[in-house]
């Protein structure tokens, strides 16, 4: 039987652009007084014929997005920033209404689009995960019987009764995910609270996911990380500018996703943002300065990233990661990694370049992302998966393999060999 | 999905509508209020008073009895300044309890229409994150405030007592026993007060600036530090029209001895807070679906 238990239709959601709130009661009056002499809106600029009309002052975050989940499924979402899966995961959490369309569910839906809403840190961790349960929808009663099985999954209990203000971020993040895995709803909507805590506690989580998903829940996630998509996962969509692009297993969404549909990209010119600190354009060449997305597997490769620091920002620092076709990142370098370390704090133009050796990178399909942030502070640019390139083989016998059969790093290792000649031993009655 | 998939979706959702347990719409109507939600939702309106409560009142020294600061030297104030030095009429009782009763009266409505005008903007983090009914914010709130008020007026009680002994012209009638019916109509007020600002500031940033001062001005439309009958004849009725005026007024009346106050005015009171909080919980409603995209 199809037993469908969330069913999207149509779903739309347009948002305003701007500076939100701008709006005074001053501009109001003035628009309704002049509404009502049949003046024409004094606010809209000249040309204009109505608000809505000026079309670039909205953005359709999600644009007739259907839909349809079954019970026990794992439903992974992916997209770039922007793409619409964050506005997809407020409306299923009814934390933001739809502009079109309807959604139906069946069953009891808990959204952790952030783990540990409405903790207090005056508060002990008895009282916060009282509060933060009923927050999430749990009656008192529920969380008194979950009590003992949530204080031992946190590993808190020696801290139970201390204010939470005391607790170490991550015995914070361990309390608040605790008391999202004992929800047990029958649908799970979860929002990249997996990129949280040290790597054991997201052992942890996974498991207790997939011990969800076996439970016969159904759980959605957003998930930039395309390796866990492929490792929970039943099933993957992929969103794109508010539409679903792809909707299938996991491994062909994301690969669709990580190649972006075509299939290199060597330069990309950035957006201008509002941000302190932003992206200008980042391109990838080969050792002779020349732009291009297909490199030799013996050759090193550059990285070009162009940026500009309005203001000076302690700290700051400019990254970027390598990913192989199926999301898994096989390593990352930032500014601070040199020695001296590269210092870009200072507001002026910059103009990096970094060095990937040759003989690292087995043949095939990479991708990279870029950034500038202030480690575990703040971010203030981001392109995930922004160049697209290719590690070609070129008929050596050594790299003649499928990217992955090789391992995810080719490493020029120290073979020592030593060689006797053959001597007939006798064979010892005990060997 | 296959068209075979597709086919069975048209057909079989239709009759079976009704299984389904949350139907997610871009405005739900006007009097959709969910209730019954709330209703569900008692054991968080309780766990946010005890937030409210020990989070308060945590690593200070006095603990609870800071509520008793408040009044006692707001009415010192009141009783310096408005008593000795402007010697304004108290209605012939002592001035120390005349302030008392109107500013315990009016502290907690007042602090329930401040504090639920903040509702959105001081939730706005939980809000953003994770849905539950959104009312049961300010309620918890006017809850959380009658615990002040419990203590305000045992206090005021504790005077009342010891101006009597004392030998004041102070005479407790029967109307004391609509103290419940006062502090209902007030709580009312307040609530609906609070959450029409609240709503309306979402879209108009200028009310959040305008509502404390707003309720320091309205004090002075209110009898609180003059008795009604010491107004002048031609503003007496824009004070009258105060909703709020009738109930400061029954409150010292009751446990004063001062009767100034007809049921029809106690009536006018209650029409007016029924009225405020029906559009006030209609509007908050309809603000309430898509108030994060705006905070």
């Amino acid at each position: 039987m199809n037993d469908v238990v969330i069913s999207v239709e149509n779903i739309s959601k347009r948002y305003r652009l701007g500076v939100l709130g701008s709006r005074s009661l001053k501009e109001d009056a003035n628009r309704w007084w002049a509404r009502v002499r049949g003046a024409p809106d004094p606010s809209l600029k000249i040309g204009e014929r109505d608000r809505d009309s000026h079309r670039k002052g909205f953005i359709w975050a999600l644009r007739d997005v259907s839909l349809e989940v079954t019970r026990g499924e794992i439903v992974g979402i992916v997209g770039r920033n922007g793409a619409g899966k964050s506005t997809l995961l407020k409306i299923l959490s009814r934390t933001t209404a739809p502009t079109g369309g309807q959604v139906r569910v069946k069953g009891r839906i808990a959204s952790l689009l952030e783990v540990g809403t409405g903790f207090h840190p005056e508060l002990t961790g008895r009282e916060n995960i009282y509060l933060n349960g009923a927050i999430l929808g749990m009656r008192k009663a529920e969380i008194a019987h979950r009590f003992a099985d949530i204080v031992e999954f946190s590993g808190v209990e020696q801290f139970i009764d201390t204010p939470v203000k005391r607790y170490s971020s991550g015995m914070h993040v361990r309390l608040a995910f605790a008391v999202a895995a004992h929800l047990e709803p029958e649908i799970l909507v979860v929002d990249e609270v997996l990129a949280v805590g040290d790597a054991a506690f997201q052992k942890k989580c996974l498991g207790k996911m997939g011990e969800v998903a076996r439970a016969g829940r159904t759980v959605l996630i957003v998930s930039h990380n395309m390796g866990s998509i492929n490792d929970l996962c039943d099933r993957a969509v992929l969103l794109a500018t508010g539409s679903v692009v792809a909707d299938g297993p996991p491994e062909t969404v994301t690969r669709q996703y990580l190649s972006n549909g075509e299939s290199r990209r060597a330069h990309v010119e950035c957006q201008p943002s509002e941000s302190q600190a932003h992206f200008q354009a980042v391109t990838l060449c080969d050792d002779a300065g020349e732009p291009t997305a297909n490199f030799d597997i013996r050759k090193p490769f550059y990285l070009r990233m162009q940026f500009v620091v309005r203001r000076r920002i302690p700290g700051l620092q400019a990254a970027f990661a390598v990913y192989n076709s199926v999301g898994y990142r096989i390593f990352q370098s930032t500014t601070s990694h040199p020695e001296p370390a590269i210092d870009i704090e200072e507001p002026r133009q910059y103009d990096l370049r970094v060095g990937v050796p040759g003989r690292l990178l087995p043949a095939g399909s990479y991708t990279v992302t870029v950034a500038l942030h202030i480690p575990n502070v703040s971010w203030f640019d981001l392109h995930e998966h922004v160049l697209t390139f290719d590690i070609e083989d070129t008929r050596s016998k050594r790299f003649d393999h499928d990217g992955r059969s090789v391992g995810c790093v080719l490493v020029d290792l120290t073979w020592d060999q030593q060689h006797r000649p053959l001597v007939e031993r006798q064979e010892s009655p005990g060997a | 999905m296959s068209a075979e998939g597709m086919a069975s979706r048209h057909t079989t959702h239709a009759p079976v509508d009704d299984q389904w347990t949350i139907i997610i719409r871009p405005q739900r109507g006007w009097l959709d209020l969910r209730l019954r939600e709330l209703w569900r939702a008692r054991d968080l309106v309780a766990l946010f008073i005890r937030r409210d409560f020990v989070a308060g009142y945590k690593q200070t020294v006095l603990g609870p009895f800071w509520a008793l600061v408040q009044p006692l030297l707001t009415t010192v104030m009141f009783t310096l300044v408005f008593g000795r030095v402007a010697r304004l009429s108290t209605d012939g009782l002592p001035p120390f309890l005349f302030y008392m009763a109107g500013t315990v009266v009016w502290s907690y409505f007042s602090a329930c229409m401040t504090k639920t005008a903040d509702t959105f903007g001081a939730n706005a983090h939980i809000f953003g994150k994770v849905y539950f009914p959104r009312l049961t914010v300010p309620i918890a709130i006017l809850i959380s405030n009658m615990v002040a008020f419990v203590i305000h007026f045992a206090l005021f009680l504790a005077f009342v007592i010891y101006f009597w002994l004392d030998g004041a012209a102070v005479k407790v009638s029967a109307s004391v026993f609509l103290l419940p019916l006062l502090l209902f109509i007030m709580a009312g007020l307040g609530l609906g007060a609070g959450i029409i600002v609240s709503s309306l500031t979402t879209r108009y940033r200028d009310l959040q600036n305008v509502v404390t001062f707003g309720a320091q001005l309205l004090m002075y439309a209110t009898p609180v530090i003059y008795p009604l009958s010491a107004t002048p004849a031609k503003y007496r009725v824009l004070v009258q029209a105060n909703p709020m005026t009738p109930i400061v007024e029954a409150f010292r009346g009751a446990f004063l001895g001062t009767d100034t106050v007809s049921t029809g005015a106690l009536l006018y009171s209650f029409c007016f807070m029924v009225v405020a909080l029906t559009f006030g919980l209609l509007l908050f409603n309809r603000v309430e679906q898509t108030v994060m995209d705006t905070v």
